[in-house]
């Protein structure tokens, strides 16, 4: 067990836990956007820093990656830390005027719009976490989407924005974005996702749709179960 | 080249090769690095060789790396005299040949003209460019044929290796780098020893060091110039680095734009191999060690360690936080040891004099030589290597030339894009790595953007932030949100839109970038505009304020006239204007349409006359 003090509190950790876990262990909220239990962390959001302490030397480090240390003191309210959080939640506010997730954090964090910068329009809620990206490449493991461009011209999608063939419409992509950005419209036989239309497979017993066939076949060519018994829903199961 | 085997067949055939060569024996060299090639030096070497042919003569004609004094090339040295001639044409070689080779007559016409005193300098040494500087490392640039080992094994290339290997141990090595005090030469500045050791000890096989040759800032070309001319110092460096670190791999990351050095340093490779300096059982010892190159695709930010890591695994060149080291965890998660190629370059040099010679030059904190690539509003562009502790003064007036046009230095920028600019107060600041940082710039690899009265500030740092939103990799919120948003706050200043505040917004987005940016390109990435609102605040508040350019750059700021009493009515302004803006009658007073005027600067760089005012 590592010792180390977050915010005036000792506290005592696993070796190996990340600083933003062993504060919330503690009750020591810090805010996160991309750091999601599924998926591994990129670091890339950077609401989640704080100050840390060693010796004579402070410095900014991003808690979702920064195993504890014996002795280290944190600080997760700093004027640094939180001059660091509203820059973001201004440049974030600016980037995706109408995500209510955004707006909602950033009254709890007391943060107004920046009224400087000019709201964009074409970038949707996306704040390129890659959350996405990560949970289709290591849950999903089908890679269907990525990141493409650099700087501020990067987006997500799938290659060259054309429908993805590897893509299962599982809609675990949807399920870990922060701010609602991925759209995805079920209605009836039909799922659509990524542009692309997927057929739905009705549940053996209920009759219900559940589930797009291509990722029923897919768990079924990864593991190994025959189709049929993979066609009923998890309430029938 | 045949296999040596061993550290005494080494000396023998470094011996043998001595012997064969007779420094007195009529030689042509001719710079035919990437700069030179740009002016023809390739036709200027072919032609030479095709005289001496004609004449029957018995003159090698040596195509070598750099020189450094692109701003005159092509260059030709004739040895032994060593005569230095300078912007040499295709027409000159006859003479060249028939009279400096042929009865060592010297060409006064091809000799560099000292503006100072408007004397010639038959000499290279004796050019005030070179006269101050202290070529340790790229010195041998001018004599050797980069593409032949023998030339650098002749200036006793490999010793330093065959040393390491034979008479120190590895953690001697690491002892000597340190003792040295080298530090790190691609802007990080840390002490390479120190990243050795704690390479040596880190758990984890295989080990690997990098050669980080991913040169990308705007008017530095340094580590080109060392790669394409002095390719085998490079890579001794890295064989006596993997010695020291216990390394069996190796890459060198060069970008795919310089095609020259990726050429140079794949053959260099291939005949150290072949002469079993690289490769398995290096000088017949146990120790092995292989490199590869890694071709990058030219993004900027691949020269940050970790992004450059990302980037030899076959993904996307985006850095990593780095609260475990490279040291341990770096390339494909082994313990790695990333260095830039100058630094690289500096080893056998430490290996063969000595920790403590090689620390005797430079200052405290920073020892050795750091080369520099001099560009921007300044007389004589091209690289200089002077020893660290050199004042920006040396370096723009006595090397550089000053100004060009006798006009008024401003500013200089240091250490690249996320680099600050100095202004003229601070012209006495010794260079090294310590103080840079001190006065908000940084050493960087080695760039240094000379501005002179006409550039304006403002511009200048929406220019670098322009350049670092486009190469940012977009990983992180401020980073690619926060240096973007700077951007366009700075270009409403320039394009007079500028608001009340706006200078203090930037200095709040600057801190927030700096402190919360995942890797060090934003990390520094405000650097320009926070060095530039320091030194140059008044600049910024006239855009705003009183929405006036003061350097006359800004177009949306400013008019262009022509001054009656010193206009002579030459017409070349009206030759020159692309929009037909100018007019007027011979030898009478011209004028200028401000509706049609794009502001593009032509009439004001072709006037000999200084008659268009700028306000």
């Amino acid at each position: 067990m590592v010792n180390l003090i977050i915010d005036g509190k000792n506290v005592t950790a696993k070796k190996d836990t990340m600083v933003l876990e062993a504060a919330r262990s503690a009750g020591v909220d810090i805010p996160t956007l991309c750091a999601h239990e599924a998926v591994s962390r990129a670091g890339s959001c950077r609401l989640c820093v704080v100050e840390i302490k060693k010796g004579n030397r402070t410095r900014i480090v991003t808690s979702c990656l920064y195993p504890v240390e014996e002795g280290l003191i944190v600080n997760t309210k700093t004027e640094r830390v939180l001059n660091v959080r509203r820059l973001v939640l201004e440049l974030l506010l600016a980037r995706c005027p109408r995500s209510e997730v955004l707006q909602n954090l950033a009254k709890e964090l007391g943060v107004d719009p920046q009224p400087r910068f000019l709201p964009d329009t074409d970038k949707g809620k996306c704040i390129l976490c890659r959350s996405c990206v990560r949970v289709c490449e290591e849950v999903v493991g089908v890679s269907a989407i990525g990141m493409s461009a650099r700087g501020s011209h990067k987006t997500v999608g799938t290659p060259f924005k054309e429908t993805s063939s590897v893509c299962i419409g599982c809609g675990a992509c949807v399920y870990v974005c922060p701010t609602g950005h991925i759209v995805m419209q079920s209605t009836g036989d039909k799922r659509k996702i990524w542009k692309r239309t997927f057929k739905m497979q009705t549940c053996e017993k209920c009759g219900k749709y559940f589930a797009p066939v291509d990722q029923l076949k897919f768990i079924s060519k990864k593991t190994g179960v025959p189709y049929n018994e993979l066609a009923v829903c998890t309430e029938c199961r | 080249m045949k296999k040596i085997s061993n550290a005494k067949a080494l000396r023998r055939v470094q011996d043998d090769l001595k012997q064969n060569y007779d420094p007195n024996k009529k030689l042509v060299t001719i710079c035919a690095g990437t700069g030179c090639r740009g002016y023809g030096c390739i036709k200027v070497k072919e032609e030479l060789e095709a005289e001496i042919a004609k004449q029957k003569m018995d003159v090698e004609v040596r195509a070598t790396g750099c020189f450094g004094f692109c701003e005159k090339g092509p260059l030709v040295v004739v040895h032994p005299e060593k005569i230095f001639y300078q912007q040499v044409k295709i027409k000159d070689v006859p003479d060249i040949i028939s009279k400096t080779v042929a009865t060592g007559e010297v060409l006064e016409k091809l000799l560099y003209r000292d503006p100072q005193n408007n004397e010639t300098v038959m000499r290279e040494e004796d050019v005030p460019f070179y006269k101050k500087q202290h070529r340790l490392v790229f010195g041998s640039n001018g004599m050797i044929d980069p593409t032949r080992i023998e030339d650098y094994l002749i200036i006793g290339g490999y010793s330093a290796l065959a040393k390491a290997l034979t008479e120190m141990t590895p953690e001697g090595v690491i002892s000597e780098v340190k003792k040295a005090g080298l530090r790190g030469r691609g802007g990080g500045g840390f002490l390479a020893g120190t990243k050795w050791e704690s390479c040596r000890r880190a758990p984890g096989e295989p080990k690997y060091v990098i050669g980080n040759g991913d040169e990308g800032d705007p008017g530095a070309y340094m580590d080109r110039s060392l790669m394409e001319g002095n390719p085998h110092s490079v890579i001794e460096g890295m064989i006596i680095g993997a010695y020291a670190i216990g390394a069996s791999e190796g890459y060198i990351y060069v970008r795919n734009e310089y095609p020259l050095a990726v050429l140079h340093l794949t053959m260099a490779m291939a005949s150290a191999k072949e002469a079993g300096l690289l490769g398995k059982n290096i000088l017949g010892t146990d120790f092995s060690f292989d490199i590869h190159i890694n071709k990058g695709g030219g993004a900027f930010v691949c020269g940050e360690s970790s992004a450059l890591f990302a980037s030899i695994e076959g993904r996307a060149g985006e850095p990593r936080a780095k609260y475990i080291h490279a040291v341990e965890k770096g390339l494909w998660d082994k313990p790695t040891c990333l260095n830039n190629v100058e630094t690289w370059a500096n080893v056998p040099i430490i290996i063969n004099q000595g920790a403590q010679s090689y620390a005797s030059v430079g200052t405290e904190g920073s020892k050795g030589t750091k080369i520099f690539s001099l560009v921007g509003k300044i007389n004589n562009t091209g690289l200089i290597e002077v020893p660290m502790g050199m004042t920006l003064r040396e370096i723009i007036y006595d090397m550089g030339g000053g100004i060009p046009k006798g006009r008024k230095f401003k500013a200089v920028q240091t250490g690249g894009p996320s680099g600050g600019c100095i202004p003229e107060s601070l012209l006495d600041l010794p260079v090294d790595f310590d103080k840079l940082y001190e006065v908000g710039s940084m050493m960087g690899s080695g760039g240094m953007i000379v501005m002179d009265d006409r550039s304006c500030m403002v511009d200048v740092a929406k220019y670098f932030l322009g350049f670092l939103q486009e190469e940012s990799c977009g990983k992180c919120i401020p980073c690619r949100e926060g240096v973007r948003r700077m951007h366009e706050i700075l270009e409403d200043i320039c394009a007079g839109k500028g608001k009340e505040g706006d200078v203090e917004l930037l200095e709040h987005i600057s801190t927030g970038v700096a402190d919360g940016s995942l890797c060090a390109l934003g990390g520094s990435a405000p650097n320009p505009v926070l060095s530039t609102i320091k030194y140059f605040r008044e600049e910024y508040e006239a855009h705003i304020k009183n929405h006036r350019c003061p350097a006359g750059v800004c177009k949306a700021l400013i008019t262009y006239s022509i001054n009656p009493d010193k206009c002579t009515g030459c017409g070349l302004c009206i030759k020159v204007c692309p929009t037909q803006a100018t007019s007027g009658e011979k030898k009478k007073p011209h004028a200028i349409n401000n509706d049609l005027c794009t502001r593009c600067g032509a009439c004001i760089e072709s006037c000999k006359f200084d008659a268009i005012t700028v306000e």
